[in-house]
Formats: C-alpha cells, sequence, structure tokens
C-alpha cells in the first residue's frame, strides 16, 4: 500500500474527518459492550440522557468540562510549537496546591476582586515553573521533554500528597489527606444557583478564544507555529527559537496550573489526592481530538465530559464498567489521527 | 550510617534489587529493540499494564504461569501491530500514537478486569511463580539468598539482555536493524526492507513490555490492580537513554537504578516518622530525570529515531 500527499484538502473532509473518527470509535465500543452482555444502542442512549437528560447532569457535565477546556488548550498550545508537553496532569495539581497554600496562608480575607484574580496568577505560576524544568533540561542538556514531564507528573502528585498530609493538612478533616478550604471569598462565583456550576467555564471558553486569536492573528502565534514545524527553517528566517519555546512553555504549563486553580476555587474548595481523575492526561486527548484548534478544544472537551460523565449513569445502571469512557476516549484519539492522515494522503491505486 | 552499612550489607536488599529490576531490563530490553530500528514506542506504560492485567487474567482462569507470561507476549504484540501500523505504514507522529496506545491499552485493561473479576472486598490472588532452588549456588551462605533465590523469569530475563546484546551487535539480522535506524534509505539500497525490519522490531519490543508488565503480577505480586505499573514504562524510556541505546548497558542501568530503589524501601522503614515517605517515593523518579540530564548529550541516538520513511520521499 502506498500514499500519496493530497494536492488539495477538501473542507468538507477536513470538517467530515472527527464524525467519521469519532463514529468508528463507537462501533469498537460497540463491540466492546456487546461483549459485557448489554444492549449497546441502549447503553449510548443511556451515555447521552445521564449527561444531558436532568438539569443536575447536564451542568455536570459542562463543570466538568471547564478544566478539560484549559488542559487541553495547554496541551494544544505545547503541541503546536511540537513541545511535548505531557505533564499536565502534574501542572494542574501544583496550580491547585499552590492556590490552596495561598489561600490559606497569605490572600486570607482580602476581597473577592483582589484574592480570585491574584490566586489564579499563583496556580498559573506554579504551573509554569513545573514546565520551565523540563524546558531547560530540553535547551540545555537535549533531553527529551516527553518522558521528563511524564516523570514529573509522579514527583508532583506525590509532593501534593506530602503536603495534604503534612504541612497543609485540615487538622479538622478527621485524619483524611486533605488541605484546608480556600477562603470563602475566594470561591469563584457560580453561574447556575443549585449547581456546581461556576465562571469558571466562561472563563475557560473566553481563553480558548484568545489563544485562538493569539495564535492566528499574532507574529508570536506564526513564531510559534513556525518552530513547530520547521525548527532550522525557522532560526533561518529569524525566529528566536529558545526565547518561542519558554513562552510557549509559559502559557502552556500557566493553562495547565490555571486549570487546576479554578477546580480548587470553583468546584471543591480543597485540594485531595483524587482532586483531578486525570484531567491532564485526558487533555492531551481533547487537544488531538480538536487537531491542536484552540477552538476545536472546546468542542473535544465537551464531547471528553460527556463520554465521562454520561458513563457514569450509563455504568451504573447497566452494569458496564465505566472504563468504557476511558476506551472511547482512547479509541477516540487513535482514530482520529487516522483521520486526519486520510485528510492530507490518499492511497494510490 | 551503620544503618545505611547493614542495609547494604544484608542479603535481602539484594534479592530484591534483581526483583525490582526484572519489569524495568525486559521492558528496557523492548523499548531498545524497537528505538534500535528508528521506532520510539510510548505505548510501553499501557502495554506493560495490559500484559499484567492478561497474564494474571489468563491465570487465574487454570493457565500455567508460563502460558500466561506467553499470553502477556502475545497481547503486546498486537498492540505493537497496531503502533507499527500508525507509525511505519502511516508515518504518523511516533510520541502521539504511542501515547494513544498507553491511553487505549490501560483503559481497555482496567475494563477487561472489571468485567471479568467482580468487585471485592480483597482482591484476588493467584500463586506466583516460586523462587527456583538452584543445587549448591542457593544454599551457599550469603550469596546463595541473596543472588539465587529468584523466580525463573527473572534469570530469563537477564540471559534475554545478553541475547539481545548479541543479536544486536554480531548478527546479521542486528545490523539490518541497526542501519535501518541509523539511516533507511541505505539499508534500502542493500536490499534491506526498512518496513519489515520495523515492523518486527516494534512487535517483538511490545512483546518484552507485556512479558515485563506480566512479571509484576505473576511473580513480584499476585494480583492485579489499576495504576501498578505505576510509570515503569516511563522510567524503561529513560533507561534506554541512559544505556546509550545498548542491551548490556541496560541490563547495568536496570540494575543500578533497582538498587538505588530497593535502597530507598529500605531506608524508608528506618527513617519512617522522621521523613515523609512521599520524599523516598519521589527518587526513582527524580533519579531517572537526573540520569537522562547527565547522558543525554553523551548518548548516542540512532539518526533516524522519530522519523518515518516513506519509500521515494526524501
Amino acid at each position: 500500500m502506498r500514499f500519496e500527499r493530497r494536492e488539495h484538502r477538501s473542507t468538507a473532509l477536513v470538517i467530515a474527518a472527527p464524525l467519521i473518527a469519532v463514529a468508528g470509535a463507537f462501533a469498537i465500543t460497540g463491540i466492546l459492550i456487546a461483549i459485557a452482555g448489554a444492549p449497546v444502542f441502549e447503553a449510548y442512549w443511556r451515555i447521552l440522557t445521564g449527561a444531558f437528560g436532568s438539569r443536575l447532569s447536564a451542568t455536570e457535565t459542562l463543570t466538568r468540562a471547564t478544566p478539560l477546556i484549559l488542559t487541553g488548550l495547554a496541551a494544544a498550545v505545547a503541541f503546536r510549537a511540537r513541545l511535548w508537553n505531557i505533564g499536565g496532569e502534574g501542572q494542574f495539581y501544583l496550580g491547585a496546591i499552590a492556590v490552596a497554600a495561598a489561600s490559606a496562608h497569605i490572600a486570607r480575607g482580602l476581597p473577592s476582586l483582589v484574592q480570585i484574580p491574584l490566586l489564579f496568577v499563583v496556580g498559573a505560576a506554579a504551573g509554569m515553573l513545573l514546565l520551565l524544568l523540563p524546558l531547560w533540561l530540553r535547551l540545555r542538556f537535549s533531553v527529551d521533554e516527553v518522558v521528563t514531564t511524564l516523570l514529573l507528573n509522579f514527583v508532583a502528585l506525590l509532593f501534593v500528597s506530602m503536603l495534604i498530609d503534612g504541612v497543609l493538612k485540615d487538622p479538622a478533616a478527621f485524619g483524611w489527606p486533605q488541605s484546608e478550604a480556600v477562603d470563602a471569598a475566594a470561591r469563584l462565583p457560580k453561574l447556575l444557583a443549585r449547581s456546581r456550576l461556576h465562571i469558571g467555564l466562561g472563563l475557560a471558553v473566553a481563553i480558548a478564544f484568545i489563544v485562538y486569536f493569539v495564535q492566528s492573528r499574532t507574529v508570536f502565534g506564526l513564531q510559534s507555529r513556525a518552530a513547530g514545524l520547521n525548527p532550522s527553517g525557522a532560526a533561518f528566517a529569524g525566529v528566536p527559537l529558545a526565547r518561542t519555546l519558554v513562552i510557549v512553555a509559559m502559557i502552556s504549563g500557566g493553562l495547565a496550573g490555571l486549570a487546576g486553580a479554578i477546580e480548587v476555587l470553583g468546584v471543591k474548595g480543597y485540594v485531595t489526592n483524587d482532586l483531578s481523575p486525570g484531567y491532564g492526561y485526558s487533555g492531551i486527548v481533547v487537544a488531538m481530538l480538536a487537531n491542536l484548534n484552540p477552538l476545536g478544544v472546546v468542542l473535544a472537551a465537551l464531547f471528553t465530559a460527556v463520554m465521562f460523565v454520561g458513563a457514569d449513569g450509563m455504568s451504573r445502571s447497566m452494569g458496564i464498567p465505566t472504563y468504557i469512557a476511558d476506551v472511547t476516549v482512547a479509541l477516540s484519539l487513535l482514530s482520529m489521527l487516522i483521520a486526519v492522515f486520510f485528510t492530507q494522503y490518499r492511497i494510490r491505486r | 550510617m551503620t544503618a545505611l552499612i547493614d542495609i547494604l550489607g544484608s542479603a535481602g536488599l539484594w534479592a530484591a534489587v534483581l526483583r525490582i529490576a526484572t519489569p524495568l531490563i525486559l521492558g528496557t530490553l523492548g523499548a531498545l529493540l524497537s528505538e534500535r530500528s528508528g521506532v520510539l514506542n510510548l505505548g510501553i506504560e499501557g502495554i506493560m499494564t495490559f500484559g499484567a492485567m492478561i497474564g494474571w487474567l489468563a491465570v487465574y482462569n487454570g493457565a500455567g504461569l508460563w502460558t500466561g507470561l506467553l499470553v502477556a507476549a502475545l497481547s503486546g504484540a498486537i498492540f505493537g501491530l497496531l503502533h507499527a501500523a500508525l507509525t511505519v505504514t502511516l508515518g504518523l507522529s511516533q510520541h502521539v500514537s504511542g501515547l494513544g496506545v498507553t491511553l487505549f491499552a490501560s483503559s481497555f485493561a482496567y475494563y477487561a478486569f472489571r468485567l471479568m473479576v467482580p468487585v471485592a472486598g480483597t482482591p484476588p490472588t493467584i500463586v506466583p511463580f516460586q523462587p527456583l532452588d538452584i543445587p549448591f549456588l542457593s544454599s551457599l551462605p550469603f550469596f546463595g539468598q541473596a543472588f539465587f533465590t529468584q523466580t525463573a523469569p527473572t534469570y530469563m530475563a537477564i540471559l534475554l539482555a545478553v541475547l539481545l546484546a548479541y543479536l544486536i551487535a554480531r548478527t546479521p539480522v542486528g545490523l539490518a536493524i541497526r542501519m535501518t535506524g541509523e539511516n533507511p534509505h541505505a539499508a534500502e539500497a542493500q536490499g534491506i526492507n526498512p518496513m519489515t525490519i520495523r515492523y518486527g522490531a516494534v512487535v517483538a519490543g511490545s512483546a518484552l513490555m507485556g512479558v515485563g508488565g506480566a512479571f509484576l503480577t505473576l511473580s513480584a505480586f499476585n494480583s492485579f490492580f489499576p495504576t501498578m505499573v505505576q510509570g515503569r514504562g516511563w522510567i524503561c524510556i529513560a533507561l534506554v537513554v541512559f544505556a546509550s541505546w545498548r542491551p548490556e548497558r541496560a541490563l547495568f542501568g536496570a540494575l543500578l537504578f533497582a538498587l538505588f530503589d530497593g535502597f530507598q524501601l529500605r531506608l524508608q522503614t528506618v527513617l519512617s516518622g522522621v521523613v515523609p515517605y512521599q520524599i523516598f517515593l519521589m527518587i526513582p523518579y527524580l533519579l531517572s530525570i537526573a540520569a537522562l540530564a547527565v547522558m543525554a548529550r553523551r548518548a548516542r541516538v540512532p539518526q533516524a529515531l522519530m522519523q518515518p520513511y516513506r519509500r521515494g520521499e526524501r
């Protein structure tokens, strides 16, 4: 089998690709559901109603989508510049714990309008710091950042676990390892009363538009894309490679850290060891499903959140393990890769 | 200070080192074989997880322990085939494809495990590999207990490292693999099909990763639980760099790493209450990062690593 590059990428094909990919993933997941002995279409229907069927489930889905938009953007921005930041999970947790610490010990008592933005900055800065180390190792010692960011996820999680079981531990938590609750003034306002949905969603969507604008309309956006597509060519054209990568890393790590900050301030109010059900890793899938397009990230995050929230409900009522959602999302990623390939290449007869 | 010397002098430490090293040796050899042909396989973490699950499941359902290892190897080979199809045939990004394989293989493993084994208070167990009793050697004082009370797969892993070193350095197949990893165009000019070589190396390497994962459930422990691989796959990827892509150094690297790990485990019990246990658990990951920083510049990277090969394209 041989492939040749398509001279022309039709718009219809580019739009159809993700739809075909997701359909393919659903087809394979269907087989797995059938093996589990459950009616396939009913299972899918229950996923959909589980995610949107009631006011509660719909707001829950949107609440879950919020951190995914941010971690998805974090991955998309980095991957655009071929900076393989797989450390979103660690950056998320570090952002979360930094906010918890700052709110409990430094910012406590400040008015909301000062405290919340301040804590956002703190969370983003923590995420940035965790990504700057692997980037420094790459620039200084040419160490592949994939492995270092992956390994730092484990370090960051252990670090957080140490803090919430040690100096930051809430004495009123009956011995459970969790941080002290953040100041009431630091909690994000709700978007809808009687739900967990908070203004973080609006913020995340707004950031997606800003990232889109920066990437498509500014010199820096062009430079970061050029640095990814062809580093030596970009350097020859006068793009400051190292500086571009540092800024990209700060944006990427900052967004992942901000995701952690927003999750703490918006949903839980404190940090535990299971604050994130893998938001950092899912962000990578979200970015790839969106083909690294910042606006696509919003849709892909929504899709992923629907799968996770919907599968929770479906699994309770039909006895299918919740992991089916992770399988579907992973399969969507793989089939998306193949679909994107065929928008660029065709099989030569 | 005397506590440290006591630890180093205990036969138990050295026995633990070999046990900790075994999955790392197998995983590192698998990743190394694949990378020598030019393909980075980040599917390793998921392939090890799946191997751990399916090997255990096979034995739990009545298969023999060796059959369990074989099943794990086969499952690894299948995921390897998937990774090869994406990266060799289609020439997609090896980073992204590998991560996709990891996400798929691990979530599939958890799904299958939950489906086949109902939730229970205590996880169900199997009877794992027992230490091999080697006549004379096992009964030596100290040395016997330190080095000759391992299970059969551990000796197999060490033997495999030696065999793979020979295969890569001294045989025509090894030469073909190295050539494909350095310059696939030159390999093709020599009548070698780089596609075939890469498929073979990725599939065989992934089978080794599967066995490495299965060692965890069939020898080191006796049950399976999610997230039990704990980043060992990523550590293997780091060890390949540390080993400068050479099997004999991979063996050494895995043993050295396991020595540090076994040492920190024992230090943890000595210093419990003084230093938070999380500090000790961080050590293996920090050590891997440090090893990468020290070795990355000096290591000889296969020149065509991560470069897809398309016939007739430059």
